[in-house]
């Protein structure tokens, strides 16, 4: 076992006000502090286990309830009411017992986001403890950690706090003397994007290629090894004991009625203060961006913000003020998504950015569905010509034309994720896309995000 | 109508009609064997010994060459064609031997917003390999440009072998990390 990461690092996850009861602080308890990931620590500073030890005094299905009544949905992503999907998992009968298995989606790859990180690399017990509560919820014989390969130290972290948590007997038999057992094993990934969305990570749990399986039968119904699984991200696991600690109810008044909570909004680009800010679901966009991340750091008007990382259709100037709830942000024409917001400059070349993130696609498309795997490629040729002076005007369409070919039909929203930005760019920058055709040249004149020595 | 330009597909490490590099090593050591043996154990099915395995015969054997897929189908008893198949689909596998220092580059939206690829030309410059291209002359460095590493708030991110570097990685800094790295301060590759 190699030695555990002490190196800080430079990223912000505080601003002033924070941990007050506006702003109360749930999920970045400690982060910034290297020691915190100890089960000691955890348990003096952070009311440790608290949730835990009151949770397996109550009935599973009471559990289930207040996650309900909590109101939380999923951070990963989709946004779907997690309590909701607890109650999804097949209860035993007398005729029939069921294997059940709970897995926490650490494969934290969406370009924008690193908010998993930071509880994986902080507070890692907090993960724990959600997820020994939701195995308790759901009566699951083992709990699957899954994690991207490049976070080789965080998992080494993580097997030690879990080590940690067995010799506190809150895992192995019997726990705290409810006759349950259950255990916690983490699985490594190995650099593939697409092992986010939970089919494909059942696949790579499972050790096959990480391709997204056909929905249904849902996870709930056949997930990990053929047995009901219930998939959750690292945020929304994390966020379970303070739902119990504080009671669902409680949990609910944060946020806005159908957005409870807080979640962490990661800020990156051209800002001053890029970092991870911990805000009630609702709080505008433009607070967050100008006033927590301190504005841009460029000195230039920032021009796009993508708001829910890469996978979002961007927004423009108008869109700024926008309240950051799945909701609001899904009826403005995007979507919440995993909380990354990513600010552009009046000096980013919109062909260049939309480039970068086609490419991205078009490289981490699965390959098992037609209209993603070829159309992901074609968008990425395109816009490669259109980039290196070689574009021509009807090219423009025949992109807009591509994005509805692919969406909504692929079996996973990768193909999904690659129109957002895409149809986005073209909508509200199209002046950028025809600049570039007609004079060979950015129209912005910041520095380039593409490197000259060769794509991989 | 003309076909668009292809991207850069050179030195793609899986181009069709190119082989496979050969490692020197073709078994694994009794010690990974037992480590493989233990992974199947914990896990419900035997073939969820696949991605940890193949992590391990990476570390054994330098890189995960041929040999090596064929000894991860052997230790578990699946077929080889699952395990190629899975070596393949994954890009942390490397097909081909890499360098003593291996530097993964995000050049991701968020880490080129503040001067990525920059970064990775500069890292190209100071070690005289390009992307894909293998390791350099002496065999210290390779280079792979990487989609996002997660350390999109203090980019550009870098990674070399399995240290991470994101505190706003600059010229200044690369120097730095390529002087530790052959001061002897660095994490081994294939962990």
């Amino acid at each position: 076992m190699a030695a555990i990461r002490t190196k800080p690092d430079p990223q912000i996850y505080t601003f002033p006000g924070f941990g007050t009861d506006k702003y109360p602080n749930l999920m970045l308890r400690g982060a910034g502090d290297l020691d915190n990931w100890h089960l000691k620590v955890y348990e003096q500073k952070h009311e440790g286990y608290v949730a835990m030890k009151a949770a397996l005094k109550l009935e599973p299905v009471a559990v289930v309830e207040e996650m309900k009544a909590s109101g939380i949905r999923g951070r990963g992503g989709a946004g779907f009411p997690c309590g909701l999907k607890w109650s999804f998992m097949p209860k035993d009968t007398p005729e029939r017992k069921f294997t059940r298995y709970l897995v926490c989606n650490g494969d934290e790859g969406e370009p924008g986001t690193f908010k998993d990180r930071a509880i994986l690399e902080y507070n890692p017990h907090q993960l724990i403890e959600g997820m020994i509560i939701g195995g308790w919820a759901m009566q699951c014989k083992l709990g699957f950690v899954y994690i991207r390969g490049e976070f080789l130290w965080l998992i080494e972290k993580l097997e030690a706090a879990l080590q940690q948590a067995r010799d506190a007997g809150y895992l192995g038999k019997n726990i705290l003397g409810t006759g349950w057992d259950y255990d916690i094993l983490v699985y490594r990934g190995a650099g593939a994007y697409i092992c986010g969305e939970e089919t494909a990570l059942l696949n790579s749990l499972e050790g096959r290629r990480g391709e997204p399986r056909v929905k249904p039968p849902f996870p709930a119904a056949k997930g990990a090894f053929g047995q009901p699984t219930t998939v959750n991200n690292v945020e929304t696991l994390a966020a379970v004991p303070p739902i119990l600690r504080m009671g669902g109810a409680e949990y609910a008044k944060l946020g806005t009625p159908k957005n409870t909570g807080t979640r962490i909004f990661g800020v990156s680009g051209h800002v001053k203060r890029p970092g991870l800010f911990e805000l009630p679901l609702g709080t505008p966009m433009d607070f967050v961006v100008n006033e927590l991340a301190g504005g841009s750091s460029t000195g230039k008007k920032i021009k796009a913000i993508i708001p829910g990382g890469a996978s979002a259709p961007m927004f423009d100037e108008k869109d700024f003020d926008c309240p950051l709830d799945f909701d609001t942000v899904k009826a403005r024409g995007s979507m919440a998504g995993s909380g990354g917001l990513i600010c552009m400059d009046e000096d980013t070349c919109m062909v260049q950015a939309t480039l970068r993130l086609i490419r991205f696609y078009a490289h981490e498309s699965c390959g098992q569905c037609t209209p993603c795997r070829e159309g992901c490629n074609w968008m990425e040729m395109v816009l490669y010509r259109i980039e290196h002076g070689e574009g021509r005007m009807e090219d423009l369409d025949l992109l807009a034309s591509l994005t509805p070919r692919i969406g909504l039909r692929t079996l996973c929203p990768l193909g999904d994720a690659a129109c957002g930005p895409m149809d986005s760019a073209l909508q509200k920058f199209r002046h950028e896309f025809e600049h570039h055709i007609t004079h060979k040249t950015c129209y912005a004149t910041g520095s380039r995000l593409l490197s000259g020595v060769g794509a991989h | 109508m003309n076909h668009p330009l292809p991207p850069d597909t050179v030195n793609e490490p899986m181009a069709p009609g190119l082989r496979l590099p050969e490692s020197e090593r073709k078994e694994f050591s009794p010690e990974a064997l037992a480590e493989i043996q233990a992974i199947m154990a914990k896990f419900p099915d035997k073939l969820a010994a696949t991605l940890p395995a193949l992590h391990i015969a990476q570390r054994e054997f330098g890189f995960v060459s041929l040999a090596a897929m064929k000894a991860v189908a052997k230790a578990i008893g699946i077929p080889e064609g699952h395990v190629f198949g899975v070596a393949t689909f994954y890009t942390m596998y490397q097909k081909a031997p890499v360098g003593k220092f291996h530097f993964s580059v995000c050049t991701n939206i968020s880490c080129a917003l503040r001067g990525a690829a920059q970064l990775l030309e500069k890292v190209c410059e100071k070690t005289g390999v390009k992307p894909g291209q293998g390791p350099s002359a002496d065999g210290l460095w390779s280079v792979e440009e990487v989609e996002c590493l997660a350390g999109c708030g203090s980019g550009p991110c870098v990674q070399v072998n399995h240290n991470v570097y994101d505190e706003f990685v600059d010229e200044q800094k690369l120097i730095e990390v390529m002087e530790a790295c052959k001061r002897g301060d660095y994490r081994p590759w294939a962990n």
